[in-house]
């Protein structure tokens, strides 16, 4: 018995070592170089002989070209992922509660084209999009991708939240219609108290989706206080002689706060696509 | 069943009456309101306005006599073929190597899902710098261990498109790894303790039991993975670029291209291309998704 168990550990680890290299070499990489500097990023090593922080300094301080609005566009990032989050939030949560408790005539084919823009990939949208964003004259404004995130959160938000909706009790809205309560007061002081969790992860989502997104942003925006730290990064790639170890660090800063807030939140991520998923 | 009937009992005797004169009617119209308006002014009109460029004839004449199109169009088939099955084949065998009860397989999880929690953005181009021919961490390793030149990895057409693949699955496997464990978690344990009892080997309690359990989420998942993969955008553009010499396209990256170089209709029409499979797969899928907990049971 003790023998299968340690052969059995034995397989684990067999599997575990590949798939932990394949998992973290490219991550690894990422944070090696944006230690090194210039030599040591040019020699190919697994370490680099004099880690420095140089880099790190060097995007603080804005002390590169590629850099010179380092700030202003973490700043951008950081509104247009909020307001997104807000907004799909708000616009969400409306429809949902329309949808699943009022039962508005007409709400199930709401849901279903709203699930058939979620399904349609968001990269063969942006094509008409960025076309719709010139008509409306947008293009180049913040608010060209804070409306086009929000037209691609808005489905997913609408669709998790009817889901969560549909399992709260019908007796709780009866108890309160009957108490002669309003919709809105329904929805104010029955709804959202219950929905809270949810939403919170809804509002999650829909803030990392936005701080995420690069095809978008790099399509709307163009000037360089305008674009958000995505576009900024894929900028880097525009000459030959880039420097890679800045770029690096650059990218560091900008994938953490979206990686904590991923590890915080990942038991909602996860239980919104599978409570539908699994079932089927 | 009767807990979807039963909700708001109250609607029935009223609903004779306009809709603008009963406020939960009333109200229900008004809060679809914003999704409405966006879903018109961001779905519906570039929607229409796309289908409307796409009716011009002269566009997919053009579209076919472009050869980075056949190429792309060949290229997303076997970009489709290769990832989407190989990343469901991994994230099956790692579903069931995560179910392992060990604690230190639970750390193991935790790190393995940094790629799904990590934007993509820095991580591609992490492995752009990794593949460089001349000062990439890949082939100075191979020069100072074999004495061997390592091959120009982003600079040949299959070599580019076999790392676009690798990165679109890096990427993507630690979700639908996660998805398929929570299915492996919903089946019953007894069922294999049962199995061991009558002594079934490893595969056939996976033949007899895990599978047969978790075939229609896996079917739901890949039909999902398509869909996405299809769309992505990402791994491929800011890889290889869609280079050398537009050689490693797909749909995605060549309607951007298009639309970059003031090709718009050549974009639109690209895409369209790619509607008879997609369509079919997104209405399969808003028929799964759209049942609701009270239809499933």
């Amino acid at each position: 018995m003790n023998s299968r168990r340690i052969w059995e550990d034995v397989r684990l680890v067999l599997v575990a070592i590949p798939v932990l290299l394949w998992t973290l070499v490219p991550i690894y990489h990422l944070f090696v170089l944006s230690i090194s500097n210039e030599k040591a990023m040019l020699a190919g090593r697994f370490w680099p002989d004099e880690p420095t922080l140089q880099n790190y300094r060097i995007v603080f301080n804005q002390q590169h070209y590629y850099l010179n609005n380092f700030w202003l566009q973490m700043f951008n990032s950081f509104l247009v992922a909020t307001a997104v989050g807000a907004i799909t939030l708000f616009v969400a949560t409306l429809a949902a509660f329309s949808i699943s408790r009022l039962r508005t005539p007409g709400g199930r084919t709401i849901m279903n084209l709203a699930l058939a823009t979620y399904l349609i990939p968001a990269a063969f949208l942006a094509v008409p999009m960025y076309k719709a964003m010139g008509t409306y004259g947008l293009l180049n404004s913040k608010w060209a991708l804070i409306l086009a995130m929000v037209a691609l959160a808005s489905p997913y938000a609408i669709w998790v939240l009817k889901q969560a909706s549909d399992k709260l009790p019908a007796e709780l809205d009866e108890a309160a219609v009957i108490d002669g309560a309003s919709p809105l007061q329904i929805f104010r002081l029955v709804y959202l108290p219950l929905m809270a969790p949810s939403m919170v992860a809804i509002g999650v989502y829909a803030l990392l989706l936005a701080w995420n997104e690069y095809l978008y942003a790099f399509l709307l925006l163009s000037s360089e206080r305008e674009i958000t730290l995505a576009v900024a990064l894929g900028q880097f790639l525009g000459a030959d002689d880039s420097p890679w170890n800045i770029l690096m660090a650059t990218g560091m800063i900008y994938a953490l706060p979206p990686m904590a807030i991923y590890y915080i939140f990942r038991k909602y991520m996860v239980s919104g696509l599978t409570a539908g998923a699994v079932k089927s | 069943m009767t807990a979807a009937t039963a909700t708001f009992s109250p609607v029935p005797q009223i609903a004779t009456r306009a809709w603008h004169s009963d406020p939960m009617k009333l109200w229900g119209v008004l809060m679809l309101v914003p999704y409405g308006l966006v879903f018109l002014i961001l779905v519906t009109y570039p929607v229409l306005y796309g289908i409307y460029i796409g009716l011009k004839p002269q566009s997919y004449v053009e579209l076919f006599r472009d050869p980075a199109f056949t190429i792309a169009a060949w290229n997303t088939v076997l970009f489709l073929l290769i990832a989407v099955n190989l990343k469901f084949l991994l994230a099956l065998a790692l579903s069931g190597f995560f179910m392992a009860q060990r604690a230190w397989i639970k750390v193991v999880l935790v790190l393995f899902l940094l790629p799904w929690a990590m934007p993509s953005i820095p991580t591609i181009l992490s492995v752009r710098f990794l593949l460089n021919p001349e000062w990439g961490l890949i082939n100075a390793q191979l020069f100072k261990w074999f004495q061997i030149d390592g091959p120009n990895w982003l600079n040949d057409p299959t070599l580019a498109f076999g790392s676009a693949i690798f990165m679109h699955i890096w990427k993507s496997l630690p979700f639908w790894t996660l998805i398929l464990i929570t299915g492996r978690m919903a089946i019953a344990k007894d069922l294999y303790e049962a199995a061991d009892v009558d002594g079934a080997s490893r595969w056939q309690q996976f033949r007899y039991i895990t599978w047969p359990s978790l075939a229609a989420l896996y079917v739901t998942s890949t039909i999902l993975s398509i869909i996405w993969t299809l769309g992505d955008f990402n791994s491929v553009y800011l890889l290889t670029g869609g280079g050398p010499g537009d050689r490693t396209h797909v749909l995605a990256t060549l309607g951007i291209r298009y639309l970059r170089i003031d090709k718009l209709d050549l974009g639109i029409a690209a895409i369209i291309t790619a509607m008879p499979f997609v369509l079919p797969l997104v209405f399969v899928m808003v028929k799964r998704l759209s049942r609701g907990p009270q239809d499933e049971a």
